[in-house]
């Protein structure tokens, strides 16, 4: 590790309770930015041992990719942290003493806390299988990940990505733009079908097989065989298939990270177990992100979120409550989005796998096969369930507010221009888009136009 | 290979001045004198253009000393004849194979470009091809790129202040100038050919890296499309008829001449389409600039027509991301880049009001004003810092701290226009991409993960930050101006309060 820098003055004077965040996340670091805007005289303290300044971890692919270095995935300047008197320490902490209130650390002197906030981001699963911890086997979460992955990778005929989820894709993306051939074992008969419905979940691995990446469906993982130097040497299938790889990432998904608070006072399960305040059982400390389980969770929702959107919420409820008024967290209704190699995906409110009955769905596909909308709906009260949009860009505002008001699906069609967020020129779908819902439904719905008035109608604006 | 041959080119040929070549490029008065004074070079033969422009030098400054000297302040030469002289002097292996050259060097250069630019991707889907840009030794400051900064700011100090000295390369389109303009090749036909030819190569190059994005590909077309037609060719032709030469997409104050009284006084003095020229200039400035910003952003011009941008946006775009994009660099643009509009503004003005007051009063200032803004601010850095540092410092040097009329549109964009660039909601993950990737320094990300708006003066809207974000969260529109400027204290996606 780095020398670590001595703590700054503007972090231990001061009359303000001391705030200590573990974890500089960007659930750790939106609850301190938050904690400083209502409360100017708290003493914030955030320490992390991955790195010493918040950096986008949803961006490490773009780093092996060479698409951007490290300094650029810091969404903060370096001279932010001490304006605003948010003190880093860039250290691990060991151990947690919540009877007298302080955290032991791995090279620093202890730090003591009013009120302790756990940020502990998540980790690789792992399900023992053998040969899991060879050299040249590992997933990717953080920042070390990527170092090894870029030193395992110099030298590689081909590697193996287990898992189809978010990062394995990811992690097969990152392979190919290093031209590394890449064979990718998912277990699922379909992409991701845990979660995309049948037609999606096919237009992503047809994309998969055009990017020349080996996708293997159907197909588990047995073990990992090393060679004499204790490097990965292949991998088997449990169909028995023995694939020659120099590298294995292992992208089974991710799990809370409680290594640090196991065996403790503290109440966990799958993660750290909170109210709706993030509260934990233990007076004063809080835990928000990744590491959490929600004990009751908020409607429609799972008990652990792990995603960037969620965490960057709960940093800003909880920094209201500790700062001004409790306030529980109340998340509107769901989004999310990735990107599978070029294609664009957007999601808002809830598009399970499947569905039953009153629940109905509407499909499109573009007949190039790489766009595609999905409308779920009940059939009876005719209420926006929810969207899944491939290919195209939608307007996060137009549909939270569809969501919340309940609007009936064919007014949503009807103004399905509006939600258009695709850049200037691109040809627009949403007539097709409609034609196929009055085909498939027997409306005949026109797309309603907001009059344009005056002088901007003749500019064309 | 080509850029050798181009390069190899200046120590080829020999030079010899003779008095009927001399007689060709001086005027009849100071022919007589350069005779005289010349006649130990006349005849001569010279093995590089150094030696050569060195004698001339020598002989006619000494000249100039003497009568200096002797206060006979009529009798002094301002002409500069260094360059026609030494062009007319050149000799032997290019000037008599201006075509084999001209194909080896010029042609050869592009064919080779293009040849390797057409395939790219080619076997690729549409998407974003940044794969490696960081550990290119071009694109990332690396060696190449370092010495390809310097290359190109030793070629503008030559173009600028040693023309002399690359009389070959303007040897070489020679054909090409008097078949447009009837008359010889000068050094700026030869920067105004290598321009075009530049942009146009490299717009090819956009239309293959961003294949599938209409608003990527349309922009590129505009600004070849008056890159050639209105900056390169137009011009000429005019020329050829007879009138000034006159780029009719060029905008005062970054056409920091418009009002100097010479071009005035061309301009005026060539009937119709002369005045049309000035009516048409001065309807740009006071109509065209605010209205046309007011509806679309200043990025009708600075990303669809203007020349600096077109080469920005073409031949610059492999470096857009070496930009600053630290707040420090933007407080110093700021200051930069509106001193520079008060600088172009004040020296206007004062030669309007010289030209009023007939020439009596302010005709001193008035010059010094001029040759310094020129040197300043027209060459060094419009060319050397905006064009050579483009593998150093990005692609959009001049157009962020230099360019007047950057600044201007800057301001009406800032205040009273309908563009923004539009954050989606809370969909954005701080990933960066465009904030990186985004050629005037603007940190893009830092409003868009805070779901506000980008408002911004400097913003070209090139586009290039909505291309790249992976997660759609940024769209260049125009709409109505209260919902532009927003504040939101809390993302979309949080009803907690
Ligand atoms: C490759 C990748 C891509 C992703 N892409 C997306 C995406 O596109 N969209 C999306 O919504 N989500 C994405 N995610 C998920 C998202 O990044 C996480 O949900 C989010 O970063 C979690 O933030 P957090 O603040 O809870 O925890 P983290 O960001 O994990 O921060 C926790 C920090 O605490 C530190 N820490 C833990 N224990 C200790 C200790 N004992 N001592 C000191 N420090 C400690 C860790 O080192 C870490 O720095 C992605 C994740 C990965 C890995
Ligand atoms: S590229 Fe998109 S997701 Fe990434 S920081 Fe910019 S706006 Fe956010």
């Amino acid at each position: 590790m780095k020398e670590t820098k001595a703590i700054g003055d503007f972090c231990t004077n001061g009359k303000g309770s001391r705030i200590v965040i573990i974890g500089n996340g960007i659930s750790g670091i939106t609850c301190a930015r938050h904690l400083r805007k209502r409360d100017s005289a708290a003493q914030i303290t955030i320490v992390s041992g991955e790195t010493e300044h918040f950096f986008s971890r949803t961006a490490l692919m773009y780093i092996y990719m060479g698409h951007m270095k490290y300094a650029h995935t810091k969404p903060y300047e370096d001279w932010f942290w001490e304006k605003n008197r948010l003190c880093l320490v860039h250290d691990w902490v060991t151990q947690v003493d919540f009877e007298q209130k302080q955290l032991q650390l791995k090279q620093q002197e202890p730090i003591p806390y009013d009120t302790l906030i756990l940020a502990l981001g998540s980790k690789t699963n792992k399900f023992g299988w053998p040969g899991q911890d060879l050299k040249g086997v590992q997933g990717l979460y953080s920042f070390q990940d990527l170092e090894s992955m870029e030193a395992h990778t110099q030298n590689c005929a081909r590697a193996v990505v287990v898992g189809g989820g978010l990062i394995g894709i990811e992690m097969a993306e990152m392979l190919r733009s290093r031209k590394i051939p890449v064979t990718f074992l998912v277990r699922e008969q379909r992409f991701w079908d845990n979660v995309l419905p049948k037609e999606e979940a096919e237009l992503v691995g047809r994309h998969i097989r055009e990017h020349h990446i080996d996708l293997r469906l159907g197909e588990e993982l047995d073990s990992i065989l090393e060679d004499e130097a204790g490097n990965v040497r292949a991998v088997m299938t449990k169909a028995g298939e023995e694939i020659p790889c120099q590298f294995v990432g292992l992208t089974a998904g991710v799990s809370p990270n409680i290594d640090l608070v196991k065996n403790t006072a503290l109440e966990v399960n799958k993660g750290i177990l909170v109210d709706a305040f993030f509260a934990t059982n233990i007076p004063d400390v809080y835990a928000i992100g990744d590491c959490v389980e929600y004990r009751t969770p908020p409607p429609l929702r799972r008990p652990v979120e792990q995603v960037w959107y969620t965490g960057r919420m709960h940093g800003e409820t909880l920094a209201r409550t500790i700062a001004a008024e409790p306030v529980p967290y109340k998340p509107g209704p769901w989004f999310n989005s990735a990107k599978f190699l070029d294609i664009e995906y957007q999601t808002y409110g809830q598009v399970p796998n499947t569905w039953e009955e009153p629940v109905d769905s509407f499909y499109w596909e573009h007949p190039d096969g790489k766009k595609c909308f999905r409308a779920l709906f009940n059939s009876e009260s005719r209420q926006l369930q929810g969207i899944n949009a491939f290919g195209l860009r939608l307007r996060h505002a137009f549909f939270d507010e569809a969501l919340q008001q309940h609007t009936p699906v064919e007014a949503v069609m009807e103004r399905l221009q509006e939600a258009n967020f695709d850049p200037e020129f691109y040809d627009r779908f949403h007539p097709q888009i409609l034609q196929a819902f009055n085909t498939q439904f027997g409306t005949s719905l026109k797309p309603k136009k907001n009059k344009k008035k005056g002088l901007l109608a003749i500019f064309g604006l | 290979m080509a850029l050798l041959f181009f390069n190899a080119l200046l120590f080829l040929g020999e030079y010899q001045l003779t008095e009927a070549k001399l007689q060709e490029v001086s005027s009849e008065q100071n022919y007589t004198v350069l005779r005289t004074e010349l006649k130990p070079m006349l005849g001569k033969t010279y093995g590089s253009s150094f030696a050569f422009v060195s004698d001339f030098n020598k002989y006619f400054d000494a000249y100039n000393t003497r009568q200096q000297e002797n206060e006979q302040w009529d009798r002094v030469i301002w002409d500069d004849y260094t360059f026609a002289a030494t062009k007319a002097a050149s000799e032997g292996i290019v000037k008599e194979n201006r075509g084999v050259w001209l194909l080896l060097t010029v042609i050869l250069g592009t064919a080779g470009a293009l040849l390797y630019i057409l395939p790219l991707y080619r076997n690729e889907t549409a998407g974003i091809k940044h794969d490696g840009i960081m550990f290119s030794s071009n694109k990332a400051r690396g060696v190449i790129g370092i010495t390809l900064g310097v290359y190109l700011i030793l070629l503008y100090v030559v173009l600028y202040w040693f023309p002399a000295y690359i009389v070959n390369w303007t040897l070489l389109v020679d054909p090409l100038s008097r078949f447009l303009s009837g008359g010889p090749a000068s050094q700026w036909f030869l920067y105004g050919t290598i321009y075009t030819l530049a942009i146009l190569v490299m717009g090819i190059r956009m239309f293959r890296k961003y294949r599938g994005n209409k608003y990527q590909t349309l922009r590129t077309s505009s600004v070849m499309f008056f890159q050639l037609s209105f900056a390169f060719l137009l011009p000429e032709i005019l020329v050829l008829l007879n009138k000034p030469w006159h780029d009719f997409k060029n905008i005062w104050p970054l056409d920091y001449t418009f009002f100097f009284d010479y071009r005035v006084e061309s301009m005026v003095s060539s009937g119709t389409i002369g005045m049309f020229m000035f009516v048409w200039g001065i309807l740009l400035i006071i109509l065209g600039v605010p209205l046309m910003t007011y509806f679309y952003g200043k990025r009708w011009y600075c990303s669809w027509v203007c020349g600096c941008g077109g080469l920005a946006e073409t031949a610059g775009d492999p470096y857009r991301h070496l930009s600053d994009k630290s707040l420090k660099a933007w407080s110093i643009e700021r200051i930069m880049v509106h001193s520079v509009l008060v600088f172009a503004v004040v020296m206007t003005l004062v030669t309007i009001a010289n030209y009023f007051s007939g020439f009596a009063l302010l005709g001193q200032a008035t010059g010094v004003l001029h040759q310094w803004y020129g040197f300043l601010i027209g060459a060094a850095f419009a060319g050397v810092v905006g064009v050579g540092f483009y593998p150093l410092m990005g692609n959009r040097m001049w157009c962020r701290f230099g360019c007047p009329l950057a600044a201007y549109l800057g301001i009406v964009q800032r205040f009273k226009s309908r563009f923004r660039i539009t954050t989606n909601g809370g969909q954005c993950i701080s990933c960066g991409n465009c904030s990186t990737y985004c050629e005037m320094g603007i940190d893009v990300r830092w409003y868009a993960q805070r779901g506000q708006n980008i408002v911004r003066a400097s913003c070209v809207g090139c586009g290039v930050c909505a291309s790249v974000c992976p997660r759609g969260v940024l769209k260049l529109e125009n709409g109505p101006e209260q919902t532009r400027i927003t504040d939101i204290p809390i993302l979309v996606g949080n009803e907690s309060f």
